[in-house]
């Protein structure tokens, strides 16, 4: 029931777009048509959920307080958590590597599929923001960490996708010149947003 | 010079080029917040590539993207350390956005842009430029989401209390997310609309 409404909540309240902004470059640059963006959507999910339970292990048996008192007692007084963004960020883009590399050798239907997203997801701010946030969370288990970066992908997912449907109807409507193209995004970006915010509960 | 100035207006980050919108709008709620995230940003663009620019030479090209991002994460970190060392407040209030300057899309595309083929000097000034231009729209919308949501400037209360006494109210839209979003759509507009 915890692990349920864990994932809810990240999937609807803690929308990695709507409440966060995180992604929001590639959100706004990708979301052209309903298919290449549901592409997009599942790369994300997929990075997600495998980089933020690898960085939950690091976290907890290398970079915390006193983490490292498994190997040994001398090591109980150290703390590396100021090195946490550049482990982080080195362990998703060599994942995001790894991942490229064995979805070309299994499967080339899925790699022609995701193959053109995964480079540019290794700069996507909801990737590192996923794992940033985990840290925030204090999650209790492994298990937790992975529901809630499938609920934050599962989310991210949804949104690139409605938007993407939105904004090819979008492109039949009669809009102000001047406020065509991004102008209309960001504003629908926010409707959609007080839309999700009612799932919050007031 | 004046291509240096361009970021400020005519190709502005954020509103011309949609780049670095994720922390752009996440800080916002407040001035102070905004400020400092801008100059943080200013900072880590500036000097990041500064350095880069300065071993443009001796970076392989296939491995590129990993040693702008070891060079980007190394200020980050130390803004970081900065921040909470002696703005520990605001540090806490703009939590992991500090991190996420280093998958900030405005340095990654001026590095890839400009700093991989400039000499050191017109880097570090076009990192600064793009920095400061991103600050501008940063402070436009922390100003008027902290006035109209709060009725405060940098924390002090700048509306009188008759405005209150006559009726007038915060309007606590302002502080919710979505808001940046809508005003930064506002902002595309006017600029659009007075270019034309």
């Amino acid at each position: 029931m915890e692990l349920f409404s864990l994932f809810v909540r990240s999937v609807f309240i803690d929308n990695m777009i709507f409440a966060y902004f995180l992604g929001m470059c590639s959100y706004l640059a990708v979301s052209k048509n309903v298919k290449t963006s549901f592409g997009l959507g599942v790369a994300v999910c997929f990075v997600l959920a495998v980089t933020v339970p690898v960085n939950y292990l690091i976290d907890k048996y290398f970079l915390q307080a006193g983490a490292l008192s498994w190997l040994s007692s001398h090591f109980q007084n150290i703390d590396l958590s100021f090195l946490t963004l550049i482990i982080f960020i080195a362990v998703i883009a060599g994942i995001v590597q790894l991942l490229e590399m064995a979805i070309e050798h299994f499967s080339l239907a899925l790699y022609q599929a995701l193959g053109i997203f995964l480079p540019l997801i290794a700069v996507n701010c909801a990737i590192l923001g996923g794992s940033l946030f985990m840290q925030e969370h204090h999650f209790p288990t492994l298990f937790h960490s992975f529901v809630y970066a499938l609920g934050s992908g599962v989310g991210w997912l949804l949104a690139i996708v409605a938007f993407a449907a939105l904004r090819e109807r979008l492109r039949y409507s009669n809009i102000p010149k001047p406020l065509q193209g991004n102008g209309i995004a960001y504003i629908i970006t926010g409707l959609m947003g007080l839309g999700f915010m009612a799932l919050m509960g007031f | 010079m004046k291509k240096f100035l361009e970021p400020l207006s005519k190709n502005n980050p954020i509103i011309v080029q949609t780049l670095g919108v994720c922390s752009a709008l996440a800080v916002t709620a407040q001035l102070k917040p905004a400020v400092v995230m801008a100059a943080a940003v200013t900072v880590v663009c500036a000097f990041s590539n500064l350095i880069i620019s300065l071993i443009r030479n001796t970076i392989p090209p296939r491995i590129r993207i990993v040693v702008q991002l070891v060079v980007v994460s190394f200020f980050v970190i130390l803004v970081d350390q900065f921040l909470q060392a002696y703005l520990y407040e605001t540090s806490k209030m703009l939590s992991v956005f500090v991190g996420l300057i280093i998958t900030n899309c405005i340095i990654m595309g001026r590095l890839e842009a400009f700093a991989l083929s400039h000499k050191p000097l017109p880097s570090f000034l076009d990192g600064l430029f793009n920095g400061l231009g991103y600050g501008l729209v940063l402070v436009a919308v922390g100003v008027v989401r902290e006035v109209l949501g709060q009725g405060t400037l940098w924390g002090y209360p700048v509306l009188s209390d008759k405005f209150y006494t006559l009726g007038y109210m915060n309007n606590g839209l302002m502080v919710l997310p979505p808001m940046a979003l809508i005003l930064v759509g506002s902002l595309i507009w006017i600029k659009n609309a007075r270019q034309s």
